[in-house]
């Protein structure tokens, strides 16, 4: 038997909403070192930072402290240690709402550690003064056109303060805005006694991460060929082994629904990937073409022959901004006619808007006629009419009332239009803000981060 | 040769990257794969997707996976929070893909 020392990482929380049930199943239903959680997406930190304006203790993943009473106990018992971007933009507030779980749960001996540093919103002015430009990385448009409504700005810091708070003994880790892998690759580095130049070696736990950050997508969720899945319901979520060599494999625990094959670890691989040869990440560039998977045995992959090269001098930056407001309403309407009779009410609501006296231009209109191949458009051809369509109507607009205006228009369809008009469920519809994502860089120099371990 | 849907010769997923979509295609042999590296063109699946797709699409491959990748510029009405469009992600568009129908030689088949 192989006495190869494994690390077992369990990726619990996909996203900030994901299914509750997961790390509970994760700590109970096999072995796990690591459990991380992704929470944060592009607008999530602008989310965060309006909580925090409204009360100084929020401001970060209410839910993950909810989760941690229900699985803490057990990660004590077993040793299971917890890292997780759940800090959002107030990383203390969420340390000290944890600190005082562990206290009322009895649990004391258990060290609470903080990631800080990736919070640059305070310092934005100066950085610009100093010469950071932040032109956006998609558009190439200069920071200036958006600096009087900067909402949120987040550097994706990467692994190493990770792998100083678990040096200093942290049970729990919690960050800010931490990219995604890093999660992943710091508990590998600290284990193994990784070197941060070991390129090949932060690759492949770059890469691991990237298998498992979007939860039960690498174990059979959202897969092509979704009726060779067993048990949905209880989908396995990841765990991956990793090994001091750089080499992993992809699991879930047995017993669980799911299925981990080449073809559903393939199909993470490929998920929101760009230029396979050049990931990105603060710890390194990860090369996706070097990637070789092999299936040992039912719903186990091995990944190996990862390589990857030395970091760029930037970290990226998620900027969140207020651009201004959308709404959007909807209402079904049943054949025949469907369609026609859908376009015949998007005219109406439309030209009624102009009858109050605002005149919305054609491009700021949406409407979307679901039920009739919109998920598909041009891609099947169909000649048979729908049966009912979905009326989706809407409109983007820096001008808040005209939209509050035209969410007045959408129910007086039911009584003043064709015939059958219903679904129109929810109450009237309201103008939301549009927070807008402004991706940049930042040089690595002007980053700071600061970790702080404290036991309960 | 045979008319096939992608369906029944490779598998996809995709997502958003900003206001454009990535799709990712698996052939299911390595022979598949040598054919559709040669036949699913960026051109292609931009002439596929011309009523979702308005800017370039851009292809990598990645032949240890068997698998080709394409970016969908310009894809998702504005993207991110500022969408309307109920497929915001592009979620769908991976499945779209599969919707294609290519003549494949018959002994690729198998």
């Amino acid at each position: 038997m192989s006495t190869e020392r494994i690390v077992r990482v369990a990726n619990a929380q996909g996203f900030w909403g994901d299914s509750m049930l997961a790390p509970i199943r994760l700590v109970n239903e096999g072995p796990v070192d690591y459990l991380t959680f992704d929470y944060l997406a592009e607008i999530t930190m602008s989310i965060m930072q309006k909580q925090r304006s409204r009360n100084p203790e929020h401001g970060y993943a209410l839910d993950f402290v909810r989760m941690l009473e229900k699985i803490l106990p057990v990660c004590k018992e077993k040793g299971i240690k917890v890292i997780a971007n759940a800090g959002g933009v107030n990383s203390k507030a969420c340390a000290k709402a944890t600190s005082e779980l562990i206290a009322r749960l009895g649990l004391t001996g258990m060290k609470v550690g903080i990631v800080e540093g990736d919070d640059i919103l305070d310092s934005l002015p100066d950085l610009i003064a100093g010469g950071e430009s932040f032109t956006n990385m998609d558009t190439g448009a200069p920071i200036s056109d958006i600096t009087d409504r900067i909402s949120s700005a987040n550097v994706y810091i990467g692994a190493k303060p990770i792998v100083e708070a678990l040096e200093q003994g942290a049970d729990i880790i919690i960050t800010g805005r931490a990219s995604d892998p890093s999660l992943v690759v710091a508990p590998l580095v600290y284990e193994f006694g990784w070197s941060m130049e070991d390129y090949d070696k932060l690759a492949a736990g770059t890469i691991m991460g990237h298998i498992m950050e979007c939860g039960a997508q690498c174990t059979g969720g959202n897969y092509t060929n979704w009726k060779e899945v067993k048990d949905f319901a209880r989908i396995g979520y990841p765990v991956c082994e990793a090994k001091a060599d750089g080499s992993f494999m992809v699991t879930k625990h047995e017993g669980t629904g799911g299925l981990v094959n080449i073809e559903t670890v393939t199909s993470q691989l490929l998920y929101e990937l760009g230029d396979p040869q050049n990931y990105l990440g603060p710890d390194c560039i990860a090369d996706f073409t070097t990637i070789r998977l092999t299936e040992v045995s039912e719903d186990r992959v091995e990944v190996s022959g990862i390589q990857g090269r030395a970091a760029t001098d930037t970290y990226k930056v998620s900027i969140s901004y207020a651009n201004g407001y959308k709404l959007l309403g909807s209402l079904c309407v049943p054949g025949p006619d469907a369609v026609a009779k859908g376009q015949l009410i998007a005219d109406m609501i439309f030209d009624r808007l102009a009858l109050h006296g605002f005149d919305l231009p054609e491009e700021q209109r949406f409407v979307e006629f679901f039920g009739s191949n919109v998920l598909l458009k041009g891609l099947v051809q169909s000649s048979d009419e729908p049966h009912e369509v979905m009326v989706r109507i809407g409109a983007r607009s820096q001008d808040k009332e005209v939209l509050s205006v035209l969410g007045t228009e959408m129910a007086p369809v039911v009584t003043s239009g064709p015939p059958g008009v219903t679904g129109f469920a929810g109450g009237r519809p309201r103008p939301q803000d549009i927070v807008g994502y402004w991706p940049a860089l930042i040089d690595k120099s002007k980053v700071t981060t600061s970790v702080t371990v404290n036991e309960v | 040769m045979a008319k096939v849907k992608l369906f029944d010769i490779a598998i996809a997923r995709s997502g958003d990257k900003g206001d454009g979509s990535n799709v990712g295609i698996m052939a299911k042999t390595p022979e598949l794969y040598d054919f559709l590296y040669e036949q699913l063109t960026a051109g292609r699946v931009k002439e596929f997707f011309k009523e979702i797709c308005f800017g370039e699409v851009e292809r990598y491959a990645l032949p240890n996976l068997q698998a080709l990748n394409f970016i969908l510029y310009d894809s998702l009405g504005g993207g991110g929070t500022e969408t309307l469009l109920t497929d915001a992600q592009g979620k769908c568009h991976g499945t779209g893909l599969l919707h294609m129908e290519l003549d494949v030689p018959d002994e690729l088949l198998v």
